[in-house]
């Protein structure tokens, strides 16, 4: 039983991620109808927003050491960073706080990236083959994670969570399921709330809003739009923006997590397309909903007792792509998908 | 109808002028030659095959620094190194045998088709002469293997299964870095020790071969020690959360985590472990513990304050006080002005050794060499007396136990050497069972 | 009309030949003329010019043709280690097997079109990937690959030396075996191997020009130019969407097999999306839907993974050592992050390039030049008006939408 609900806590926090990459590139890929492949690398450079948040708010003076030497010879090197020589305890609390600040930086930031990427290089891309959308985006991803690498090499950076949110909570023993049935860390929590809200925000924004109706209208029949005078163009730009900073901020929550490195973003590309492909291409909503359902598929894939029942074969290395399988195959345009979208 | 004719040539006209400022063309010339890539009088070619793009790019790059270094003390530049250490003296910087040492380098992306690709381009193009690098074992073996059949030596570098020594051992393969056995070896007394021998271990493992040599060498030795395996579970190489692996832990009745991870894996895994507050858990009325058999420095950075208090082995590490260890640290970091990785040192003893072996064989013929290399016992490269086993390959010396440091001083004080194991603790027959199957053949000179 | 590009195919089958066979003269300027990087080139050809078939001619975007590589590399070591090491026996069963597999796939994911066949596709083949990686490490070895071993039985084949594998070969030619050659000033490299591969590869592509002739290659652009016509007149598409399929991915272990007859060893990596990626980026750089292109553009992203990445400091420093010392080390900087460790930044700095400036692959880029270079040559003879009327045409308009691709050549 507590295994049970440990496991869904567990899909529920690994679905959240899921959800949250997957309605980002759902905006570009699933309603633009742009083969995105530089999505994870958006992921990425959001997570790397932290990181280098991480290191202005941490930029030191560096002083060599009077006394002590390194083996090879040369003076030790200390370290103190500006902003606790200025704020003493307060600057060391920003610092420790940094995942936060980093939100409010990187909003900005990637909104920046997505409006630059969308104008700068999409704008060309709409009307030509998924073929050629492909390759350029590619191209961009290979790039973009390059430059990354060069400046802050291929090893994961730590980035732990803010010194309150490290840990965990016993769950099990709250509900009264008994001590250490449920444990679980508070920092995923805290991510599963963050991505309630931010998927709530972005449904509600295209829901209740004028600029969402005009872009939910310009997703159903971009020609007719234009026609009335509206200039969707503009519209899209805006959703390419928003998508970024989605994409962006679901990696900049996800460092405590996973220390960030620059191939990060290439290995939840595939799995977001399967996400986004299985909820159906054009929804929304369905793109949530596969980002979630595989999340808890996969954990409970995991759990020993389902091996065991499988004869030891480790479905685990599978699920993912077993379920998309079978989804595809029984419903033609997976879990909520719109008829005619990239269906040629 | 001309059209086809003009657009092939014009093509190839224009991207030879293209091609021809981009890449100059390598020429060598080649006469009758007992041995594959027989070298001329005045130069001889290493070839270093590293990952310089994937997951271990960073190792990758510290253990391409490490053999510049090595080419540098080898043509007598720099301080010399470990040279002034060495227990033989035939190498007196003037490369190997009075010629020049020269490299090629490659990128193994960590994969194995790469990796071949980058290792044939060396011994077809640039008559390399002996193969040396890689960051994991699956591409050590597939190197290996490679050299084998080409006829040149294959010195490997950072590769733990046992296999490399083990069932797909070669005769021109040879490997000084040390093994999932050992680990397990030196890491059981240490363990039983500071956690008592009444503990119950819980296995992650990375699902392939060496998660599993690695995972078999550790419960053998903690079920000799008393300790009882609970459970093992495989984690797929492409996990990136392990979470849903490590919840379950908890409630399994166990008191340690034994973490079989290695690079990216090792760093979420152990972050996710102690992110769910394992540690701080007390089980069965003991202390919950985690293990990770097999450290990486550099990969360790990765995990943050995670590895505090964590065991774990290594096969060298740069705060030893050992004077072939301190030349080395000392001369490396003067060059790079950080210390080396243990993927550094294995890479850069693994060239001396070959040169030395060079310069007493008196040739370069893989076979004079490899026989050179054969029984081989020195010192004064970092890790105390060593012997180069003939019957598999393996370097047999003391290995280290480490611990993740509570108060680390810089980004490169991560672990505390713990404990040094004696050899004689790590050391087993060539036919034990975990290492039983395959053989070496033949050495083979290629031509 | 039908005349002409019987001529025409018949001179680019000849250009191709010749252009093949003479690899080892063509190559070696570019440092690119070693039997290893000459087979790839041609063994990627290949599976190229196969999912070319499928891709190009039908439009079906398969993002998981890696994995029939991979079963072909899997298929072809088994052969060689149970039966012989000639490869005759080795590529037949590679092929057998893997076009089994690609029926198997591919009537599951042609039920679906689109970006749900892609899906289906890219499913299928990570799944074999991981299971190669683990679970069915009996028959794939796992991470280490497949390779041969010295006590396989080998029952077709007399016994060798002791201690010694006996190479891949074919009748007692070994694939490994070159010949070493001088001419003018360079020296050739003439190896069995590649030759092998390019005999197969020049059959290939002839192969390929036939069906693209063929009426059963017009129905399949049919289904790339509108299936649901095609469906309403009563033809049933999926049937020869599933045989082209089939031939593509035999294709593809044929080239998992080359590979393995040219280096025998088979690791997991082959079937990963990223390989299947590869082929799809070869693909349409070079030009989907053209004959030569997809050569083209195999040959240029193996050329980069191979010989950029082998440029280190080193090499670069002495490019420059002919500047003064400042200056040189300000153009080392410029071109250091995009060589060695940081080739993949030029690849992706290219693709970019190419399909910007090229939308219709590099063979666009071959068509313009020849476009181009034939104005030039007629304008010469005549006045200057006419030049500056075809200067005028010549200038591509960059806002129009894509130009009318090269089908052909």
């Amino acid at each position: 039983m507590d295994a049970i609900f440990l496991q869904i806590l567990n899909g529920l926090d690994k679905g959240s991620a899921y959800a949250l990459i997957a309605l980002g590139l759902t905006l570009i890929f699933g309603t633009l109808g742009v083969v995105n492949f530089a999505h994870g690398a958006l992921f990425m450079i959001g997570a790397f927003c932290t990181v280098i948040l991480n290191k202005l708010l941490s930029l030191e003076l560096v002083t060599q050491s009077a006394t002590e030497t390194t083996p090879w010879g040369t003076p030790v090197e200390v370290h103190t960073p500006y902003v606790v020589m200025w704020f003493g305890k307060v600057g060391e609390t920003m610092i420790d706080y940094s995942v936060f600040w980093s939100i409010l930086f990187a909003i900005p930031v990637m909104l920046i990236i997505g409006i630059a990427m969308e104008r700068g290089l999409i704008k060309f891309f709409y009307k030509r083959p998924h073929a050629d959308q492909i390759l350029v985006t590619f191209g961009l991803a290979i790039v973009l994670q390059e430059i990354i690498k060069q400046v802050f090499g291929a090893n994961p950076i730590p980035q732990p969570a803010p010194e309150a949110f490290v840990g965990s909570i016993d769950i099990g023993a709250l509900v009264g399921l008994g001590a250490n049935a449920v444990v679980y860390p508070i920092w995923r929590l805290v991510y599963f709330l963050f991505a309630a809200v931010i998927i709530a925000g972005v449904f509600a924004f295209l829901r209740y809003t004028t600029f969402g109706m005009v872009v939910r209208a310009g997703m159903a029949d971009r020609e007719t739009v234009g026609l009335l005078g509206i200039n969707i163009d503009r519209r899209f730009t805006a959703m390419f923006g928003l998508a970024a900073v989605v994409t962006g901020l679901a990696g900049v929550m996800y460092t405590p997590i996973l220390s960030p490195n620059y191939h990060m973003g290439m290995d939840f590309l595939v799995l977001c397309f399967v996400v986004v492909v299985v909820g159906g291409m054009g929804s929304l909503a369905g793109a949530v909903a596969a980002g979630f359902l595989l999340g808890i598929l996969q954990s409970f894939a995991s759990m020993p007792e389902v091996k065991a029942f499988l004869f030891g074969f480790s479905i685990d290395q599978v699920i993912i792509y077993l379920v998309a399988v079978v989804i595809l195959l029984t419903r033609p345009r997976g879990l909520m998908g719109r008829k005619g979208i990239m269906e040629t | 109808m001309s059209d086809n004719k003009f657009k092939r040539r014009s093509f190839l006209k224009g991207s030879a002028a293209l091609g021809a400022g981009v890449v100059a063309p390598t020429i060598f010339t080649r006469t009758a030659s007992a041995y594959t890539n027989e070298p001329g009088d005045s130069r001889v070619v290493l070839g270093f095959n590293v990952p310089q793009s994937g997951p271990y790019a960073d190792e990758g790059a510290d253990e391409l620094r490490a053999y510049k270094l090595a080419v540098k003390h080898l043509n007598g530049e720099g301080d010399g190194g470990m040279l002034n250490t060495f227990s033989s003296k035939t190498l007196n910087g003037t490369g190997i045998l009075g010629r020049k040492v020269d490299y090629v380098t490659g990128d193994t992306q960590t994969k194995s088709d790469a990796a071949r690709a980058s290792a044939r381009a060396m011994i077809e193009k640039d008559g390399a002469i002996m193969i040396t690098g890689g960051s994991s074992s699956g591409v050590a073996i597939a190197v290996q293997s490679l050299c084998q059949e080409a006829g040149v030596i294959f010195m490997a570098g950072l590769t733990h299964s046992n296999d490399t020594t083990g069932k797909d051992k070669k005769a021109n393969g040879f490997r000084h870095f040390f093994n999932a056995y050992m680990s397990a070896a030196a890491l059981a007394p240490v363990l039983g020790k500071e956690y008592g021998t009444d503990r119950k271990a819980y296995h992650l493992t990375a699902d392939y071969t060496w998660g599993w040599t690695q995972e078999q060498s550790m419960i053998a030795f903690t079920e000799e020690l008393g300790w009882e395996t609970v459970d093992t579970v495989r984690t797929p190489l492409s996990a990136t959360d392990f979470s849903s692996y490590i919840a379950p832990v908890l409630n399994s009745g166990a008191d340690v985590l034994i973490l079989n991870h290695y690079g990216s894996n090792m760093v979420n895994s152990l972050t996710n472990a102690v992110q769910f507050g394992l540690r701080d858990k007390i089980v069965n009325g003991k202390q919950f513990e985690i293990v990770v058999p097999l450290y990486s420095r550099l990969m360790a950075r990765g995990a943050g304050d995670a590895v505090k208090g964590i065991f774990g082995s290594t096969n060298w590490h740069w705060t030893l006080q050992d004077p072939g260890s301190q030349a080395f640290v000392k001369s490396f970091g003067k060059e790079y002005g950080h210390p080396p990785s243990q993927a550094a040192h294995t890479c850069y003893v693994q060239t001396l050794l070959y040169a030395d072996a060079a310069q007493r064989a008196g040739s370069f013929n893989p076979c004079a060499i490899a026989e050179a290399l054969e029984g081989f016992k020195f010192d004064g490269l970092g890790n105390g007396p060593t012997l180069y086993r003939a019957a598999d390959h393996q370097c047999f010396k003391d290995v280290l136990v480490v611990r993740g440091k509570e108060k680390p001083e810089s980004e490169f004080d991560l672990l505390e050497v713990f404990n040094v194991t004696p050899v004689d603790k790590v050391m087993y027959e060539p036919d034990n069972p975990m290492f039983a199957g395959g053989s070496l053949g033949k050495c083979n000179p290629g031509t | 009309m039908l005349k002409t590009t019987d001529n025409k195919d018949r001179l680019m089958m000849i250009a191709f030949t010749v252009a093949v066979l003479a690899a080892p003269v063509i190559l070696a300027p570019f440092g690119a003329g070693y039997p290893d990087l000459m087979q790839r080139f041609a063994i990627y050809g290949i599976f190229a010019i196969g999912f070319n078939l499928l891709f190009g001619l039908t439009g079906y975007l398969s993002f998981g043709h890696a994995a029939f590589l991979g079963v072909g590399s899997y298929a072809a070591v088994w052969m060689l280690k149970l039966l012989s090491v000639n490869v005759i026996p080795a590529i037949i069963f590679a092929v057998v097997i893997s076009g089994l597999f690609a029926l198997l796939i591919g009537y599951v994911s042609l039920r679906r079109s689109g970006i749900y066949f892609s899906i289906l596709t890219l499913a299928f083949a990570q799944m074999s990937y991981n299971l190669a990686y683990s679970v069915l490490t009996p028959i794939t070895n796992g991470e280490t690959g497949l390779q041969m071993d010295l006590d396989d039985p080998r029952i077709l084949d007399a016994a060798t030396a002791p201690g010694q594998l006996p190479p891949p070969s074919l009748f007692g030619l070994e694939m490994g075996d070159t010949h070493y050659l001088s001419f003018m000033g360079l020296d050739l490299q003439l190896n069995v191997g590649f030759y092998v591969c390019a005999a197969i590869l020049i059959l290939m592509f002839y192969i390929s020009l036939r069906i693209f002739r063929s009426p059963f290659g017009m129905l399949l652009r049919a289904i790339k130019s509108n299936q649901t016509r095609l469906n309403y007149t009563g033809v049933h598409t999926r049937p020869y969407a599933l045989v082209v399929f089939v031939i593509s991915g035999m294709y593809a272990g044929l080239a998992g097999a080359l590979l393995v007859c040219m280096d025998p060893l088979a690791g997991p990596e082959r079937m990963q999306w990223t390989a299947s990626g590869e082929v799809v980026l070869m693909t349409i750089m070079g030009g989907a839907g053209t004959l030569i292109g997809p050569v083209l553009g195999a040959c240029i992203i193996k050329y980069f993974e191979n010989i950029f990445s082998r440029v280190n400091d080193a090499v670069v420093s002495n490019w420059f050592s002919g500047l003064p010392d400042s200056l040189g080390d300000f153009f080392s900087a410029i071109v250091s992050p995009f060589l060695g460790s940081g080739w993949q930044m030029s690849l992706g700095l290219i693709f970019m390039l190419v399909i910007i400036f090229l939308p219709g692959g590099l063979m666009e880029g071959v068509t313009r030049l020849i476009g181009w270079l034939g104005r030039l040559f007629r304008s010469r003879n005549n006045d200057e008006d006419a030049e500056t009327t075809s200067a005028k045409e010549s200038s591509p308009d960059p806002h129009s939408s894509r130009p009318a691709s090269p089908k052909e050549s």
